[in-house]
Parts: C-alpha cells; sequence; structure tokens
C-alpha cells in the first residue's frame, strides 16, 4: 500500500477520536433531554477563546488553563440549558433547533466582536512523529489517546454510578423516572453540564491542533451532525463507530482530492445512506 | 370596492411611484428586501407545512451561480442561465426530496440531511476554485446596460424587476394557499400516515411544494446574483444562508402571506441599521443583537411578529399554533 495513503488513513482515525468525544456530547445530549443543540461547536469554540487567552496571553500554565477552559464550558453548558433550553422544552422539536441556532448566530456574531477575525494559536507546538517513513502529528495522537480515555470514563460514570444510571433511565423512558423519585431538572442540569465538559475537553484537544477564530464552529458543527444522525441520534455506540467511517472518508478523500472535496464526499455518503438506513446505520 | 381593494391599490400605487424620489441607498435596500422576501416565501411554501428544509442555501447558491458562470466564461445570455440554473435546482431536490419522501426522512432528520445538502453546495464551490475563485469569490463580466446580459447599473431597472418577482412570489402563494392541494398538504404535516389513509398522494403533494420551492429559491438566487454582481460561496450558499432563510421567514411567520416578506423587511432593517449605528468599530455587533433578537423570538414569539399580531387582534392566544407544523 502506498505510504502516504497509509499516513493519510492513520492521521485520519486519530482526528476521529475528537469527532468522537464531540459526537459523544451532542448524542448524551439528546438522548437524555431530546433537543438537538446546533450550535455545539460554537461552545467548542468559546472554550478553545477561553484556553488561547488564558494560556498565552494570560500566561496561565498550560494544564491549569486547560481545567479551567473545560469548568468553564461546563458552566456555558448549564447556562445554555437554563436560559436556552429551558423555555422550550416543551415546544416542537423544530422550534428548538430554531433557538440553538439563534444561539450559534449569537455565539459567532459575540466572538467576532470581542475577539475580531483573526486567527489565532496558542502557540505550543508539539513534535511530528516518525514511523518507518511515516509522519503522524504528536498532537493529533494525544488527542486521540484522550478521547478515548474521556469516552470510556464517561461510560463508566453512565454504567456505575447512581446519577449516571438516571441519566440512562431517563433516556429510556421521560415519563415514568418521575415516579422513580429522579428529579428530573437536576439530571438535564448534569447532562448539560456533562455536554459542555466533553465540549471543552474537545477544546482543549483542537487548541493543540488549529488556530482559533470565531467560525471554526462551522468548520466541525455540521460533521459532527452528520456522524450523530448517521449513528442515529441518541445511540452513543453508533455515534463512535460513525466518527471513524466519516473521519476516514474526509482523510482518504483528502488525499485523493482536495480537502473541500473530501468534505463534499463525506456529506454526499451521508445524504446517500440516510435514503439506505433512515435512522441510523446501527440503529435496528 | 371593498376596503381590501383600496388598500391594495394605494399600496400599488406607492411601490410603483418609489423609485422617482427614493435615494440610491434605500432603493438598495429596497431591492435587497424584494429579493430575499421572494426567497423567504418561497421557502416558507414548505416551512408552513412542516417540512423544514436547512437546504435552500444550496438551491439559492446554484441559482446565483450557474447564470453567472455561463455569462462569464461562455457568454451564455442569462435569459437562459436563469432556466438552466432553475432547472438545475429542481433536479437537485428531486434527487435528494424523492428519496427522502419516499424513506420517510422526516423532522430532525429531514432537517440535518439538507443541512448536508447545503453543504454539499457550498464546499463544492469552494472546491472548485479555478472557475469559482473559491472562497475569494468572483465578479462576473459586466458589460454596461444590457438587456442581453440582464445588467442595469441603474438601480432602477433591478426595482421594477425585484418588485415583479415578489408580486409574483406572493402570486404562487396564494394559488397554493387557495388550491386543494393545501389542505391535502397541511394533513400531511399534521400526520402523514392518516392523510395517506384518507387516500392523499403524499409523494405528489410533497415533490409538488419541494420543486416549485426548489425553483422559486433558484430564480431568486439568479436575480440576486445579477444584482449584486460579486459572489462568494459564503453569501449565497451553506449553512449561513440556509439559517439566514429560515429565521428570517420564521421571524415574520410562515402562516400568513406577507409574513415572510415581513420577515425580510424587519430583519434586514434591523441588521442594517445596526450596522449603520455601530459603525466598522464594532464589527459583529449587529449581528450579536440579531442572536439575541432571534432566540427570544423563538421564545416568546413562536408564531412570529405577522402571527403575533394576528394573534392580539383575534384576541387569541399567540400560542395557539407553533413557528412550524409538527413533524
Amino acid at each position: 500500500m502506498d505510504i502516504y495513503l497509509l499516513e493519510a488513513i492513520i492521521n485520519g482515525i486519530l482526528l476521529g477520536g475528537v469527532l468522537a468525544l464531540l459526537a459523544l456530547g451532542l448524542n448524551l445530549i439528546f438522548g437524555v433531554i431530546d433537543v438537538v443543540w446546533i450550535s455545539y461547536a460554537d461552545i467548542v469554540m468559546c472554550g478553545m477563546y477561553g484556553i488561547y487567552f488564558l494560556y498565552a496571553q494570560y500566561n496561565v500554565p498550560l494544564p491549569l488553563a486547560f481545567l479551567i477552559g473545560i469548568l468553564g464550558s461546563a458552566c456555558l453548558g448549564v447556562l445554555v440549558h437554563k436560559l436556552i433550553i429551558s423555555p422550550v422544552l416543551d415546544s416542537p422539536p423544530l422550534n428548538q433547533l430554531l433557538a440553538t441556532g439563534g444561539l450559534l448566530f449569537f455565539l459567532q456574531s459575540f466572538a467576532t466582536l470581542l475577539f475580531g477575525t483573526d486567527f489565532r494559536n496558542i502557540g505550543v507546538r508539539l513534535p511530528v512523529l516518525e514511523f518507518a517513513t511515516m509522519y503522524v502529528s504528536f498532537a493529533r495522537l494525544i488527542a486521540f489517546g484522550v478521547a478515548l480515555v474521556g469516552a470510556f470514563a464517561l461510560y463508566f460514570f453512565l454504567k456505575k454510578t447512581y446519577t449516571g444510571t438516571a441519566i440512562r433511565a431517563i433516556a429510556q423512558d421521560r415519563e415514568i423516572v418521575g415516579l422513580m423519585g429522579i428529579d428530573q431538572r437536576r439530571v438535564y442540569l448534569v447532562v448539560s453540564a456533562i455536554g459542555g465538559a466533553l465540549a471543552g475537553l474537545a477544546a482543549c484537544l483542537l487548541a493543540l491542533q488549529y488556530d482559533v477564530h470565531p467560525f471554526i464552529g462551522n468548520t466541525f458543527g455540521p460533521v459532527i451532525f452528520m456522524i450523530c444522525v448517521l449513528g442515529g441520534l441518541g445511540n452513543m455506540l453508533g455515534g463512535f463507530f460513525a466518527s471513524f467511517i466519516i473521519s476516514l472518508i474526509i482523510a482518504i478523500g483528502g488525499y485523493y482530492s482536495s480537502t473541500e472535496l473530501s468534505y463534499v464526499f463525506a456529506f454526499s455518503f451521508f445524504i446517500v445512506l440516510m435514503f439506505i438506513r433512515p435512522r441510523g446505520l446501527f440503529t435496528p | 370596492m371593498s376596503t381590501n381593494r383600496v388598500l391594495m391599490l394605494i399600496g400599488a400605487a406607492i411601490l410603483i411611484s418609489l423609485p422617482a424620489f427614493t435615494p440610491a441607498y434605500f432603493l438598495h435596500l429596497l431591492i435587497q428586501i424584494l429579493i430575499w422576501a421572494f426567497i423567504y416565501t418561497a421557502w416558507s411554501l414548505m416551512g408552513r407545512f412542516g417540512f423544514v428544509s436547512f437546504g435552500h442555501g444550496a438551491f439559492m447558491g446554484l441559482g446565483a451561480y450557474i447564470p453567472a458562470l455561463l455569462w462569464t466564461f461562455w457568454g451564455l445570455t442569462p435569459w437562459l442561465g436563469i432556466p438552466i440554473a432553475v432547472a438545475a435546482s429542481v433536479l437537485l431536490a428531486v434527487i435528494v426530496g424523492y428519496p427522502c419522501f419516499a424513506r420517510r426522512v422526516v423532522g430532525h432528520y429531514f432537517a440535518l440531511v439538507t443541512l448536508a445538502l447545503s453543504q454539499v453546495v457550498l464546499l463544492s464551490l469552494v472546491a472548485a476554485r479555478e472557475i469559482t475563485g473559491g472562497s475569494l469569490g468572483f465578479t462576473q463580466k459586466t458589460v454596461g446596460h444590457s438587456w442581453y446580459a440582464l445588467q442595469f447599473p441603474e438601480k432602477g431597472y433591478f426595482y421594477f424587476i425585484a418588485l415583479a418577482l415578489w408580486l409574483a412570489g406572493l402570486w404562487v402563494w396564494q394559488r397554493i394557499d387557495r388550491g386543494i392541494g393545501r389542505e391535502a398538504l397541511e394533513a400531511i404535516g399534521e400526520d402523514e400516515d392518516a392523510a395517506a389513509a384518507v387516500g392523499i398522494d403524499v409523494m405528489h403533494q410533497k415533490m409538488r411544494v419541494t420543486m416549485v420551492s426548489a425553483a422559486l429559491t433558484a430564480l431568486g438566487g439568479a436575480i440576486y446574483g445579477q444584482y449584486v454582481m460579486y459572489l462568494n460561496p459564503e453569501t449565497v450558499s451553506g449553512i449561513t444562508v440556509s439559517l439566514q432563510i429560515v429565521f428570517a421567514a420564521i421571524a415574520g411567520g410562515v402562516y400568513s402571506m406577507f409574513g415572510p416578506s415581513v420577515g425580510a423587511l424587519l430583519t434586514l432593517a434591523l441588521t442594517e441599521g445596526l450596522r449603520v449605528w455601530f459603525g466598522t468599530d464594532y464589527i459583529g455587533a449587529a449581528n450579536t443583537i440579531y442572536g439575541i433578537l432571534l432566540v427570544l423570538c423563538i421564545i416568546f414569539m413562536p408564531q412570529g411578529v405577522v402571527g403575533a399580531l394576528q394573534g392580539i387582534k383575534l384576541r387569541r392566544a399567540p400560542e395557539g399554533k407553533p413557528a412550524v407544523a409538527k413533524p
């Protein structure tokens, strides 16, 4: 096999890790609260700006900046839920979609207002690893590892803890959990915080690889929805596998043509698959 | 003569005489409002029945780019280029719409599939940068005043073209609103299975309204492209334009004929007013306020401005109907 193709495939799989993390967050929120956050990727953007300013402008140590970035994003998740999602919980699904779409406009424009449209980099240069004449970005390797650890941590949290069990119970049957003594509103807040924290974690990993600018959410956002829908909205395991399918299509497509066309392939693949399996690849 | 008819005649007289005494800047705004109002009306043809498409950016992109590219590279007159663009959009709508409807892709899933469609067109336009100029955009070949090239440096011509376009859009709206298809579509919007059970041809009705909506959106995109001359993938296609269409239409209200046009008037007046107010010092300030208003509008006025006003007039609770019918 062509060595460069192999390199593209490896980098694709590594990118899939971060996408999987974001897909998990979005699926968790959808599965439990039943709302699609169109603006999810823009929370990542906010997290990246937070990390950039803490580390590059105010000289906060990187690990501390990451921690604050994650906690800040979690708070942002709770805030979004309190201010925007709660009032529209009983509205038709499409109004909920539109409310978070308005948030997307707001966050992107507000970031433009505060920070301008410059591309900013936190200036951490991680080495590029070389295996058998293949070049693999160390930042991507770390991102992949951390994303996998994050995904497993979430899995154990959902399986082993009381709150985790309550979350899964709500995802299964919204009507009945109240009778079991579970406070639905509290669980919603916890889920929004976890969703925000996952976005914050993704922001840490992406800040190492990409420049931050107000519209970076548009680069990832549509891809993440596509992944979630492909895996079956709310199906976390499906979303996890779908991330790697899509990231491989993007990597291999990018190898044979241009970056934009590789996304065109991925989106077209998604549209065609929706016709074959309208409820997602992994939904029986 | 009824009061309504008198009001309409007065309105028509005002609209026709406007270019005579309006400064060029306001005429420019009016032309944009009319073209966008037409596009929002085209979207609402589907949206009011609960088929919420996030893919109209795709149709607008094709409509704007195809005639411009054909004219600039092959000198083909837009009089042929625009019908080709409309046909291409309808073809795209059929290619994506038919399997969507056949496989019952509805609600969230329909919104997200069409979102992917608008990204496909956006990214294809960027990827074909040798001919489209990519994300830098491109300017059409200009020849000055020409009916053959549909280019008029004087804004007055485009005002009347935009006005005719807008009136045609309202006419199509009324045709569908008064036809038998409207009740069929409302039934489908409420419950597809029940609609099919009483003998409505669900596929035929949905395809028809989708094709009309896509064709009109492409036409609006084409006229917009002829008017502004400079095209950029981000301003005529993709997720941003799709969301802009959905929001403005819903902010105005999709259930009444003038709703989407009021949406166009309000959103453009607002963004332009905020832009002038803040000047170039605070880039993004205008859209920040716009974003806040959108969220507030969806939360507190889900029926749109026109819907809310009608609700007050009829002393009816405004939350009678959602912004868009349940899928």
